[in-house]
């Protein structure tokens, strides 16, 4: 029996619309684990050393310091990328397999998943370390299984609050406060968890007590998923109460409005476009990276451009990217009806717009850094808005990934998403405000380099039709092509 | 209104639709049948555009389908559920092709009015979103919405499939209503040969590509189609 679950998973696995990417993109991908693995790898055995070359002659207990950290990241890590086993389960269940087969299948399935087996790359090398280093082996095996039991409770516990977004949001929440607390000063919840996971290696048969809880965990996810295996129960697909909105304020934009209020209705009422927002919200304080100087790499003036742009064009490139993708469920409808492509544009435009204004003004924050450091934001949403609001929309005429909109997987960028084309466009949306505003700093001050951005992504406005009619051109001319690949859902 | 002329389509060699010749008069109600991969939908995607023909074209009031788009103000089709928009309630899905073809609200919701006892008091004000409802209600939705802005040509792809009798019975007298009294062109496809009979003043039999049949429906219609599937079925048994 288990040959023919492993079987149709090795099937599954193989043939899935994502694992057809051609082979360059797959030997990139096989480097990209390689070197993940390198790294994990290279953290296990030297940073033993690391710490206790810099930081502290007992790096063990810095380690227990910051697990709490590893395990917590850990958990978020697997809720957003690790599919739940229950999706493939539906044609299984009206054959004459017994039920707990079923399900311990489809949880065991998760036991050796990547998400897990990976930790294994950190801790193995540096209990080996350990040893070498002259811990006692009870002592350092203890504290081993400890850290393994620990990694496979996280994986019970994902399954659980994977249904529940909810209570995904307040844990985040309550990290977020406890590392800032930590951070100020306040309250240092590692004072806490670190006497924790001292005691699993101080006295190694605690290791127990993590291995009874993964048990316990186990046996409520499978009778969890065992009572809920019905249609109408656990498979069942969430029903959402729909509201209606007729967004009469956005009829000020004239005939681009019936498209603004689709889109705002796709952004509020799916879960991959929530996500996106989500993520540029991230990404509005990935400038603290650069303005506090946390990063030497990153203290080169023309960094600060870099900075400005990625901090106000957050929604600008996470959503942008993917137009017309959104549409991809129902682009027959679209294509099949009378559409003016312009007002089809000019309304991702718009939203792009707007929510990069509004990003700028949140991003205000950033003026408590310098003013140049806000310069730099408001600098870099000029040119968004001028410039790589285009670019975007442009790139996207060319990928023809279909998305799932109700699905929040797959929202960290999809494989496909990457093509040489589109990889050629981030030369003009990144690169080239860089040097723009390098020739300007150098060569007169600052102030020049900040102009002469501004200015470049205000001259862009400029060329908006003509990049219009561009794109429209690939729209009708890739037309079948993007029909036939829209079609092709995962 | 709709002459087809020459049409052909071939995936790798494997030709899938071949059409010489196919006129359809304004106002006809004009129904397709044929097995599994007889090409039905195959020629109602080439007559919207959604695929290229290898070679010949369709022409829609005149209008070459494959290299102009002005067939699609006054023509409408539902083929599946890529037509829907599933974030949308049914209504916001209505009033949005209502604003596609130069309908406001008010216009929209007089023809809504008309399908009252179609939706059956289950697609309006259901506080559901569309990806939420049946498959049977998201059809009706579908077909509805095809109806919207007064289109001259309609394309329904296996309308009967997945709806309740009473629906089905009520569908078949829109589709007639349209023809006679509108006088819209609607082609319409299907398995069930009985409800062809029943609404399509014109039959075409399509087998693995090609028109074998091209009836005016008449009351002995019914039996000469069944003789022949039911005999196709013989020799294909006798193969």
């Amino acid at each position: 029996m288990i040959k023919h679950f492993i079987n149709l998973e090795w099937k599954a696995f193989t043939r899935s619309a994502s694992f057809k990417v051609n082979l360059a993109l797959k030997i990139l991908m096989i480097i990209g684990a390689f070197f993940m693995i390198l790294y994990a790898l290279g953290l296990g055995i030297g940073a033993y050393y690391i710490i206790e070359e810099m930081v502290d002659p007992e790096p063990l207990k810095i380690i227990n310091k910051f697990l709490i950290f590893y395990f917590i990241f850990d958990l978020v890590l697997k809720y957003f990328l690790q599919k739940m086993p229950i999706v493939n389960i539906k044609p299984l269940l009206y054959l004459p397999l017994k039920k707990n087969q079923v399900v311990s299948f489809g949880i065991n399935k998760t036991m050796v998943s990547f998400f897990n087996i990976w930790h294994a790359f950190f801790f193995i090398p540096f209990s080996i370390v350990l040893l070498i280093e002259g811990h006692s082996l009870l002592n350092v095996v203890g504290w081993h299984i400890a850290m393994l039991a620990l990694v496979y409770c996280n994986n019970f516990i994902n399954i659980f609050v994977n249904s529940k977004d909810g209570i995904f949001f307040t844990v985040i929440g309550i990290i977020v406060a406890l590392v800032a607390l930590l951070y100020f000063d306040i309250f240092d919840v590692t004072q806490f968890t670190a006497p924790i996971f001292s005691a699993f290696y101080n006295q190694p048969y605690l290791a127990i007590i993590p291995i009874i809880v993964a048990f316990v965990l186990y046996k409520m996810a499978f009778k969890y998923f065992r009572d809920n295996f019905y249609l109408d129960a656990g498979l069942a697909k969430k029903v959402d109460i729909a509201e209606t909105d007729n967004m009469i304020w956005l009829d000020r934009f004239g005939s681009v409005s019936t498209f603004l209020k689709n889109d705002i209705k796709l952004i509020k009422r799916n879960k991959r476009s929530k996500m996106t927002i989500f993520m540029s919200f991230l990404f509005i304080f990935y400038g603290l990276l650069f303005f506090t100087g946390s990063i030497e790499a990153y203290d080169g003036p023309f960094w600060r451009i870099f900075a400005g742009i990625f901090v106000s064009g957050g929604f600008l490139f996470s959503f942008g990217q993917f137009v017309p993708s959104w549409d991809s469920a129902y682009y027959p409808l679209l294509m099949s009806q009378n559409i003016r492509y312009k007002e089809y544009l000019e309304s991702k435009w718009y939203l792009m717009v707007i929510a990069t204004i509004f990003t700028t003004i949140i991003a205000s924050f950033y003026l408590y850094f310098g003013w140049q450091a806000y310069a730099a934001v408001v600098v870099g949403a000029i040119y968004n808005i001028g410039v790589n609001s285009h670019m975007v929309l442009w790139g996207g005429a060319y990928i023809k990934t279909p998305i799932d909109l109700t699905s929040a997987k797959k929202a960290f960028g999809d494989k496909k998403s990457f093509n040489v084309k589109t990889l050629l466009l981030t030369i003009p949306k990144l690169l080239l405000p860089m040097v723009i505003y390098a020739i300007g700093h150098f060569v007169y001050s600052e102030v020049l380099g900040f102009a002469l951005v501004a200015v470049t992504g205000l001259a862009g406005l400029l060329f908006k039709n003509k990049v219009f009619g561009i794109i429209e051109k690939i729209y009708k001319s890739e037309k079948y092509k993007t029909l036939v690949a829209y079609k092709q859902n995962n | 209104m709709i002459i087809t002329s020459n049409l052909s389509k071939t995936y790798n060699g494997n030709t899938v639709l071949k059409i010489d010749s196919l006129n359809i008069p304004k106002g006809q109600s004009f129904g397709l049948v044929g097995n599994n991969g007889a090409g039905k939908t195959t020629y109602f995607s080439l007559l919207l555009d959604l695929i290229q023909p290898t070679t010949g074209h369709i022409k829609n009031n005149n209008v070459l389908v494959n290299e102009s788009e002005d067939w699609k103000p006054f023509t409408s089709a539902f083929i599946d559920e890529t037509f829907l928009i599933g974030y949308l309630t049914p209504e916001e899905y209505f009033y949005f092709i209502g604003e596609l073809r130069g309908q406001n609200k008010a216009d929209v919701d007089a023809l809504l009015a008309q399908f009252e006892d179609f939706f059956h008091g289950e697609i309006l004000k259901q506080k559901k979103y569309l990806r939420d409802l049946s498959k049977g209600n998201q059809k009706k939705a579908g077909i509805v919405a095809a109806l919207i802005g007064n289109p001259e040509v309609i394309i329904l792809d296996e309308p009967f499939a997945n709806l309740d009798p009473t629906t089905q019975i009520r569908l078949k007298q829109i589709i007639k209503d349209l023809a006679k009294k509108k006088g819209v062109t609607v082609l319409v496809s299907s398995h069930d040969l009985m409800h062809v009979t029943d609404v399509c003043e014109r039959i075409v039999v399509l087998e693995k590509g090609d028109i074998i049949k091209d009836l005016e429906t008449n009351p002995a219609t019914l039996k000469e189609l069944e003789a022949h599937f039911a005999g196709s079925m013989v020799s294909q048994e006798e193969e």
